[in-house]
């Protein structure tokens, strides 16, 4: 609540500019994230993004089932799904279809001139409410163990980040790295009105994931540990969704929506905004990268006023370090591609 | 429903042709009070509008047979933009699921349903010469054309970032008021304002009839399920329509006179009107298939020739359906971010519905077992119902599942649930009530063969357009989306050519409507047999102007 009037205000200005704002923010961004780049060491602040692999966090072609999951909510939401209510609703279609075709055989005029005249049987009324409440009772124990265990919430020491919903993009803010904000825009379609000016056409980098769920700047997290996401939004209401990794929570203007998120292993992982936004609601999808925690904390490393392990110490020798350090050899063509990536 | 009112027939019939004293047209049609010509014009209102909805949903499976954008810039130019920006292109979009949303609610099934069926039916099945109210009768009717009016207009004038209201047919705010300037939305909350106070007053209307109208000796354990239904439903809308009124009216204040009701900046919350439109709107599915259930009833009953199984367990599921309905709604706001307790709670009470549904499901089936059935056209889409009905309401069970529905939620999950229900559920029980009550209307037979060919080729084109759906919402496509990665491309494809297969049969359906009033046979008072014992059956088809000048007794041994 207490970011009623700030978000308002923002949502004012990004209407007021249009996605021009965005698009003038991230040129801005360029030669700062360039210089940064340059001037770490190639530990600390080298990145490129990570390349999906195919049916890994996104949708498969023709695919008919949940997309694999990979977090342990997920596994445990996909069996409740797969396990205890796939066999039970489909064992209802297939009983009353049976007894419909059987009626249609048996109990057709020719085989069966004369009706019964039975209207009651007190004994079958209920055993046809007490088994589904039986069977309900069945779903409801995991269901509910499910919940339970979704608002457990993050350890103290558990990584922030700030996810806000805009028409039509994403910003990821990394309060305990340094608060710096990552402007999440997607990719343009080849042979599609522009979507986003300034931004590059999907396909045209090797890390590039699908059309349409792809980005140009991935929310980063470290894998394998919990992750406090808190989710607000400055216009409208927006959704954060990533179908692989069981997360849903809608980003509400005044309000900070808190869950957390652990993602099992390292991977690219994609999402599309779940709430109606406006026009661009179907182009603002959701590229959540996960790292190893070394890794992380050199993309954190990549931006300007990154800060790693709350202590400012690399991240200001990093912005301190001056502009002419040459970096190591190997790694100076990396930041160079990444930087220009990070920019777009 | 055993009756003796063969003799009321015989002295309808005396009456029925020189007597009736029908108005002449304009004063027939436009100031109306009877309740089978208002019946009549809502039909032919929800016929017109669902053709326009219809075409609606058409343009958006074109546009999403397959990824990129293919028609949107067209669709806008039709509804009168110059030269659309990208952004009026996609604006259209959403134009087209917030009105294929609306006018299939408000302006088919329930006209349909309630209006059409429920005017022409209730009346008659409880013996009663016409409405409580026939002048308010009147007004909902044409309350609902104003409505109907004013959403057709919000598409031609602005509403944000093109031309019409593209909030969703949820209206949530804030994207309905900061985020949808312009009057297109002003019009969309109108046309509900009225549609509304039409309804509630139709509810009124029958709430009324039912209680103080039926005629001797039908007592409310004798109503035939139809009327029961309607009873539920009526009550539904009376307690329903006034919360949703009260949130659009907070919409219109917040959009027009500085309210802040929804607008955090000003210490509101849009969450609060989630919580009041899905306060109505949940009851508002009930609303548009519970006369679908006492339609269903009628008819398996009537063609298994056999009473229908466990009459006051089937009554009573559709009050506790009803009653259940009004406690449940924040399910479908799961992903907004609600306490623990209030999520497993709503859990709880939507498993809960499951259960008088269920016993529904059975008794239908309980009805015909044992019976003589005839798988006359009405009869086909009954079972059509059943089975449709049932698979839409498994996946309801599915999405109860608060910590499930986290995936799910805002998917083609989602829709296909609903339109089984609905577009599969309602509409298949609006086209047996059709079948089983058109030449009881019309006095004209339709062609049973045609209904048949219609009954697969509807079956068979809904199937393969909402149940793909499954496919691409558990693969994670979100709902409202004009266009989608690639992976989504084969199931959208089948969909799509499932509208085609689904739109021919509405072809069949309009032939035989031509066919029945060009050549079809003069239908009898009670065409369908021994099995159709309600109070309609005695009168003759179409029924007198006005029947039932001299009341009908239910003998104390006619049981359900």
């Amino acid at each position: 609540m207490i970011f009623g009037k700030t978000a308002s205000a923002a949502s004012q200005s990004v209407k007021a500019l249009g996605l021009s704002l965005a698009s003038v923010l991230a040129a801005a961004a360029t030669p700062a994230l360039a210089q940064a780049a340059a001037a770490s060491e190639p530990a600390a602040g080298s990145y490129v993004p990570m390349k999906p692999t195919p049916g890994v966090g996104m949708p498969v072609p023709d695919g008919i089932g949940l997309q694999q999951q990979y977090s342990k909510l997920g596994e445990y939401g996909a069996w409740i799904h797969d396990i205890v209510l796939m066999p039970i609703i489909t064992a209802i279609c297939v009983l009353v279809l049976a007894l419909l075709v059987w009626i249609a055989i048996r109990y057709n005029r020719r085989a069966n001139p004369v009706a019964s005249k039975t209207s009651h049987n007190t004994l079958i009324e209920v055993v046809w409410t007490l088994v589904p409440v039986l069977i309900l009772i069945g779903i409801a124990v995991p269901s509910i163990d499910l919940i339970a265990k979704q608002y457990k919430p993050a350890p103290k020491g558990a990584l922030t980040v700030k996810i806000t919903g805009n028409q039509w993009f994403w910003t990821y803010g990394y309060p305990d790295n340094g608060d710096f904000e990552v402007i999440s825009n997607m990719l343009n379609l080849p042979g599609q009105p522009t979507i986003n000016n300034g931004v590059r056409e999907v396909g045209s980098k090797p890390w590039d994931g699908p059309s349409h769920l792809e980005v140009d700047n991935r929310m980063v997290v470290p894998a394998g540990e919990p992750i406090r996401l808190q989710i607000t939004a400055a216009d409208v209401i927006h959704s954060f969704a990533v179908p692989s990794l069981w997360f849903k929570l809608d980003a509400v203007p005044g309000r900070i929506n808190e869950k957390v998120l652990m993602i099992e292993k390292p991977g690219v992982y994609y999402g599309q905004c779940s709430e109606l936004c406006g026009a661009k609601h179907g182009y603002m999808p959701i590229a959540v990268e996960a790292l190893p925690r070394d890794k992380y904390d050199a993309w954190v490393l990549t931006h300007a006023g990154g800060v790693v392990d709350g202590q400012a110490k690399p991240a200001a020798a990093a912005q301190v370090v001056p502009a002419e350090t040459v970096p190591a050899a190997g790694a100076s063509e990396a930041p160079a591609a990444e930087a220009t990536a990070e920019a777009e | 429903m055993a009756t003796t009112a063969e003799h009321f027939q015989a002295h309808a019939d005396d009456h029925g042709h020189d007597h009736d004293h029908k108005p002449a047209f304009f004063a027939r049609w436009f100031m109306s009070t009877n309740h089978k010509d208002i019946g009549t014009m809502y039909l032919i209102f929800a016929i017109f509008a669902g053709i326009i909805g219809g075409a609606f949903s058409g343009m958006m499976r074109i546009e999403l047979a397959q990824p990129g954008i293919q028609y949107l810039d067209t669709f806008a130019r039709w509804f009168g933009a110059v030269n659309p920006d990208f952004n009026s292109t996609l604006h259209v979009w959403n134009v087209l699921i917030t009105a294929h949303g609306l006018i299939m609610v408000f302006f088919m099934v329930m006209p349909a349903i309630i209006g059409g069926f429920g005017n022409w039916f209730v009346p008659l099945m409880i013996g009663a010469p016409d409405m409580a109210f026939p002048r308010m009768n009147n007004i909902s009717f044409w309350l609902t054309v104003a409505g109907f009016c004013s959403l057709l207009l919000s598409a031609f004038v602005p509403g944000g970032t093109g031309l019409g209201a593209g909030t969703g047919w949820t209206v949530y705010a804030p994207l309905s008021t900061s985020g949808s300037p312009g009057p297109a939305v002003d019009f969309g909350i109108f046309s509900l304002h009225l549609a509304g106070a039409g309804s509630i007053m139709g509810a009124i209307n029958f709430i009324t009839t039912i209680f103080n109208m039926r005629a001797p000796g039908m007592t409310m354990h004798k109503m035939p399920l139809f009327v029961w239904s309607v009873l539920v439903t009526a009550f539904l809308l009376l307690l329903s329509l006034p919360v949703l009124a009260a949130a659009i009216t907070m919409l219109l204040t917040d959009r027009n006179f500085g309210t802040t009701f929804f607008d955090p900046s000003g210490g509101g919350d849009p969450v609060l009107y989630q919580h009041l439109f899905w306060f109505f709107g949940h009851p508002e599915v009930y609303i548009m298939i519970l006369p679908g259930f006492g339609i269903i009833s009628q008819i398996v009953s009537t063609f298994s020739k056999k009473p229908v199984f466990g009459y006051l367990g089937m009554a009573y599921a559709m009050v506790a359906i009803g009653v259940v309905g009004f406690i449940v709604w924040a399910h479908h706001m799961y992903a907004t971010g609600m306490s623990v307790n209030t999520k497993m709670y709503f859990t709880a009470a939507t498993m809960v519905i499951a259960v008088p549904t269920g016993i529904k499901i059975f008794s239908w089936i309980a009805t015909m077992w044992g019976g003589s059935v005839e798988f006359k056209s009405p009869m086909i889409w009954a079972l059509g119902f059943i089975f449709l009905f049932t698979v839409g309401g498994v996946t309801g069970v599915v999405l109860a599942n608060g910590g499930v529905d986290d995936v799910l939620h805002d998917t083609y999950y989602v829709v296909a649930h609903f339109h089984y229900v609905l577009s599969l559920g309602a509409v298949t029980a609006l086209f047996a009530g059709f079948y089983y009550w058109f030449p009881k209307m019309s006095g004209r037979m339709h062609s049973e063969f045609l209904a048949h060919v219609h009954f697969w080729i509807f079956f068979i084109g809904v199937n393969m357009i909402f149940f793909p759906m499954h496919f691409l919402g558990l693969q994670g496509m979100p709902r409202r989306y004009p266009d989608y990665a690639e992976a989504y491309a084969h199931w959208n494809q089948v969909a799509t050519i499932g509208y085609m297969v689904m739109a021919a049969s509405l072809v069949v359906w309009f032939v035989n409507i031509i066919y029945a009033f060009a050549a079809g046979k003069k239908a009898a008072g009670n065409y369908w047999g021994e099995g159709a014992t309600t109070l309609e059956w005695t009168l003759s088809s179409p029924p007198p102007f006005h029947q039932f000048e001299t009341l009908p007794v239910i003998e104390e041994a006619a049981h359900h």
